[in-house]
Order: C-alpha cells, then structure tokens, then sequence
C-alpha cells in the first residue's frame, strides 16, 4: 500500500523534472530519429531482407527494430538520473525516510516509462511520415507497443543497477548504452538475421532484443515478403519470447538493484 | 537510563580505514551533543550509522529509545536528519521538495501541503517558494535542507556540519534557527569542524579524532583541561621586557613567556578582568608602556591543539578563527 504509494510520489517527482529539462526528451528522440531517416533513405533500396531489396519493404521492417532499440535507451535515463540522486545526497535522504524500500527505484522506472511511451509516441508519428504503414488490426498493433513499453520499462531495472553501481552520472549513461549497441547490432533489429553468418545467427535468434523485434513485426504485419521465421524457439514464438525475456529482467534486475539500494552507501 | 541518543562501541571500517574506531555517545533528551573534529575524523560516518544509513560492523546504537540495527524503519520515522551536503532535488521548487518530503514521511497530501507552507515561512523561504531550489543560494538551500528534515517535527535531529561553506551571515542566521529548534526541546547531535560553532551552540562538546572520541565535557571543562586563562601583553619598548616580566610574575600562578621579536609576554592566570585591570595598573605605574593587553581564555582550537598535536582543518572563511593558535604555535609551552 504505502509502497505504491511512495512510488507514484517519487515517480510525480521524476516527471516534474523531466518538464524542467525538457531537452532530456528532445535529445532522446534525436537519435532514432535520426536512425529512421539515415537507414530509409541511405540503406533503404540497398539491404535485402526475406526475397526483397524494395526501399519499402525495408521501412516496414526497419520500424520494429528502431522502436525496439529506442525503447532500451530507458537505460541511460534511468542509470543516470539515479547516479544524479547519489550523487547529490538525495538517495540519503530518501534513505533516511520511512518509505518503502524500493520506492526510489520503482518510481524512477516508472516516470522513465511514461518517458519512453512519449518517445515512442513522436517515433511512430514520424515513421508514419516517412512512409512506415502497419498490417494489422489496431488492437495487434496496441499490442505490439504494450510489449515494446514492457521491454523498455525492464532495460529501466538494468539502467537502475548501473546507476546504483557507477560514481557519475556520465559514467552511468555510457554505461548504459556501450552495450546496447553490440546488442542492438547482433540482433535481427537493422537486418535480416537469416543473412548472417551461422554462428552470429545464433546469437541473434537468442538475443532478447530479437523476440520483441520479431513479435512487434508480426503484430504490426511487417514482415517482409518471403521471409522465412526461424527454427528457434523465441522466433516461432516471439511475443511469448519477449514476455518472459522482460519478466526475467524485471524480476533478476530488480531485484539485484533494491538490495543494492539498501546498502548503498555512495 | 540511556538519552535519546545513545552509542556504545560503534565501529566501522572501509577496508584498511578505520572510520569508527570504538565510537561511545550519550545525548541526554532536549540537549544538544557537538562532534567536533577536523576532516576525515568520522563525523559524518557516525551520523550515518545513527540514521540508519550505514550499519556499524560492530557496537550498538540507540536512538529515541529504539534499537537502530534492528528497528531501522521506527527509528526513521523518529529522526531528522540534514547531512553534509543540502539533499534537496534542484529541479523542484522549495514547496515540492517539502512536500515530497512530507509524502516520504506518509502524511496526506493535504497535510504534506500545508506543513510545507508552514516550514517556508518559518525559514523566511516563502518569497523563494515556487521557484525551482537550482536559482537558490547556498544558505537558502541550506534552510530548505533543514526544513526538509523538520518536517515531522522529530524528537531527535541530527546535522552534519550544517554551517560549512555558508558566509558569516549565513551561518548567524542558521544557528538562530537551530537555537530556536533545541528551545522547543529537540534533542540535537551536529556536527562541525567549526570550532566557535560547538561553543556557540552545543551543551556538550565529543572532539573526535581518527574515529575516536579523544575529549568529551562542556566546552567550559574542556577549555580548564587546556590551562585556563592568560594575560597577554605586548610592551612598546624591547627595554621595558624584563621589568614588564617581573610585574607578570608577580600575578601569574606559573612562569611567563616571552617572544622576543614581537615583545609579546604571556602568562597564566586565574582572576578574570579584576586581575587584569590590577596587571595595568600595575605596568602603568612603573611607566611601561604598551601596545596590546588582554585576557585571552582558551579557545576550542586550544583545546584541539592540546589535545591533539594539530590544528582541526583550516576551511576557506574560518582564517580569522585559526589566527589564535596559530600565533600560539610560535610560542613556547610554559614548562609545567
Ligand atoms: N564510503 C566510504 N568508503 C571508504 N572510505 C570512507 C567512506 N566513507 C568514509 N570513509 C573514510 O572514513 C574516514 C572518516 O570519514 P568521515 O566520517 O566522512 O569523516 P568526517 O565526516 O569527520 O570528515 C575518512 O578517512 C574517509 O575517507
Ligand atoms: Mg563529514
């Protein structure tokens, strides 16, 4: 009870920040949309994916990874608005609060959740624009951003661990985002990973990111004509796939990151 | 019967660094304990373990009557705490840092909101109120810092050098505000590297050192520890030192001292102003003439000096307060 409500308190609090530092959301979009514009128009006709090379087809397919990728970014903000609270005593006073254990953290991943909806939100609006269309019925396509949300607000629990382990603020957003990028990368979010060579392949097929990307292309109808799914489990079934792949997160990170909240001592 | 603030044996370590070493602590309820130590002593650590922040490695710790390693989240909803460094979210305004603060605390909303309203105009804020604590000056950040840990009016309040980096101004400002706080019958540990602050404001003084309490009393029992009071006088003519010596030796209760170049005398004594008019009379009468006369009573930097071997740590800002002992390095010890 009071712990629910300690952390809808400390998320309000986050969210009345991010109004304040609005360029925090403006920089987090430049990104993916940058993204969005470079890989349509400058690896649009050129990257095969299923049977096709068409500038469209790629667009289609490209959506789901771009999405998927901006969502994990959530990782950044939350390492480094917590690093930011240890850094500046607040974590000792919320510390020295009866409040519920958790709550700094579940607050901060939750305002990072209203965060990363928002994103996503502007993101689709300018893939529509850029020629991005859906195949699906409107509740596939809900569905398909309720897992993508899901999947952010689990990379949050990563991002709250890095922001509890690191000194600085900066150290928590590069250390938030090295990774994702061979994650993102190795992963069948740009490419199709059918084309990579076999032991690359398996990674990809395994990688988290690959589930959700592969269960928001088929929620969304973005498969590309003649692509052939893969015999792996999460690629047959990749919305189960990236369910448990977000609970695991949630619930390994989670809870590594509050007990190592109740020890800090920063 | 223990105080309201009670420690016995507190130890901590960090690695090879013995933060606590053996840390014995009994506040008596309304009253006000200074930890008075330079740098690095183990201040703010033994704040930490009393707040429920850090747990000693060995030793128990008992604060408004509630053990703190095995009742931390009671111990949490009795105790205030503003630690070293002002823990208020820059980006909120005065008002949403208390009342968020208020909220943590589980107080309603609407109670959140109006004993925020309250503390900012009992710190002189509600001008600030609404404007974001980033365009806020260091003392500003300060009150708000302390009104954050007011908010439920706890019986026992801890704060962790609540004066360092703060100007002159500031910082009268503040121990008025603390004054009025312990009137009300709270009881305080704080924390300071500032020696004259101790004396202004604690009943009782723990200089800590290396992690450990080296001199506990009343700043009054601590300065007799050092010797007591001297009269200092500075003669006009290097001539005039040895007969200037003899009228000295003849009210001192031990030998003077005497700095040739700056024709500095000091010596012991016990007598206050009585014995210090009788000492000019006395000087005048004989037609030595002087610069400077005085009664000097120990301060606490005395103490930490005597006490310790070196000086507490010089901050920016406390040059005026050192500027006494370290006159006083220069000077030989009378012999005992
Ligand atoms: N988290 C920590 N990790 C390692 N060493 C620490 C830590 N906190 C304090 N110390 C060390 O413990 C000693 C006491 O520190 P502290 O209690 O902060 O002193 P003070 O507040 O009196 O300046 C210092 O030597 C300090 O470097
Ligand atoms: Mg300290």
């Amino acid at each position: 009870m009071s712990a629910m409500n300690d952390s809808l308190v400390i998320a309000h609090r986050n969210l009345i920040r991010m109004g304040r530092i609005p360029e925090m959301l403006v920089f987090g979009l430049l990104q993916p949309i940058m993204f969005v514009v470079l890989f349509t128009y400058v690896f649009g006709g050129s990257i095969r994916v299923g049977s096709s090379i068409s500038p469209q087809a790629y667009r289609e397919f490209l959506m789901a990874g771009i999405f998927a990728q901006t969502v994990t970014f959530a990782t950044a903000g939350a390492g480094a608005g917590i690093a930011d609270d240890m850094h500046k005593g607040l974590i000792d006073r919320f510390r020295s609060l009866p409040m519920a254990r958790g709550a700094v953290l579940t607050g901060r991943t939750l305002a990072d959740l209203v965060q990363t909806a928002l994103t996503l939100i502007v993101l689709a609006i300018v893939a529509v624009i850029v020629g991005w269309r859906t195949h699906e019925n409107f509740g596939k396509v809900l569905a398909g951003f309720g897992l993508l949300l899901l999947f952010g607000y689990a990379f949050s629990w990563i991002g709250a661990l890095i922001g509890l382990s690191v000194r600085t603020p900066e150290a928590a957003t590069s250390g938030g985002l090295i990774w994702l990028f061979p994650l993102t990368f190795i992963s069948n979010a740009f490419v199709d990973a059918n084309q990579m060579p076999a032991f690359l392949r398996h990674i990809a097929e395994w990688n988290p990111f690959s589930a959700t990307v592969q269960a928001c292309r088929e929620l969304f109808g973005n498969l590309p004509p003649g692509f052939r799914t893969p015999d792996a489990w999460p690629m047959q079934h990749p919305v189960w796939a990236s369910l448990i792949w977000s609970a695991v997160i949630i619930l390994l990170f989670r809870t590594l990151a509050v007990r190592k909240y109740r020890r800090a001592h920063g | 019967m223990p105080g309201a603030i009670y420690a016995e044996g507190l130890v901590k370590h960090f690695g090879d660094v013995k933060a606590l070493d053996g840390v014995d602590l009994d506040v008596p309820e309304g009253t006000v304990l200074g930890l008075l130590g330079p740098n690095g002593a183990g201040k703010t650590t033994t704040v930490r373990c009393l707040t429920t922040l850090l747990r000693p490695d060995r030793g128990t710790a008992i604060v408004a009557g509630i053990d703190v390693l095995k009742h931390p989240d009671a111990v949490r909803r009795s105790v205030g705490l503003s630690g070293q460094f002002a823990a208020v979210d820059e980006y909120l305004t005065g008002r949403e840092n208390l009342q968020m603060v208020g909220q943590l605390y589980q107080m309603r909303a609407k109670a959140a909101k109006q004993r925020a309203a309250e503390l900012l105009e009992q710190f002189h804020l509600t001008d600030a109120a609404d404007r974001p604590t980033k365009t806020y000056s260091g003392g500003m950040r300060r009150r708000l810092d302390l009104a954050a840990a007011l908010v439920v009016r706890p019986p026992v309040m801890f704060m962790d050098e609540p004066t360092t980096g703060l100007d002159p101004r500031n910082r009268q400002q503040l121990w008025d505000v603390i004054k009025q706080l312990v009137s009300g019958g709270t009881t305080l540990l704080l924390t300071t590297q500032y020696l004259e602050e101790a004396d202004h404001l604690a009943h009782d003084i723990c200089v800590v050192d290396h992690g450990r309490v080296i001199a506990r009393g009343t700043s009054d029992q601590l300065k007799a520890q050092t010797g007591g009071e001297r009269v200092e006088v500075v003669v006009r003519d290097r001539g005039h030192i040895t007969a200037a010596v003899e009228v000295l030796s003849g009210f001192g209760k031990g030998e003077t001292t005497v700095e040739e170049h700056t024709r500095k005398l000091t010596v012991p004594v016990s007598g206050g102003a009585k014995l210090l008019a009788e000492v000019i009379r006395e000087l005048d009468s004989r037609d030595i003439e002087m610069d400077d006369v005085g009664l000097r009573r120990p301060t606490l930097d005395d103490v930490f000096l005597s006490l310790t071997g070196h000086l507490a740590e010089e901050k920016p800002g406390e040059s005026s307060e050192a500027e006494g002992p370290k006159a006083r390095k220069h000077t030989k010890e009378p012999a005992q």
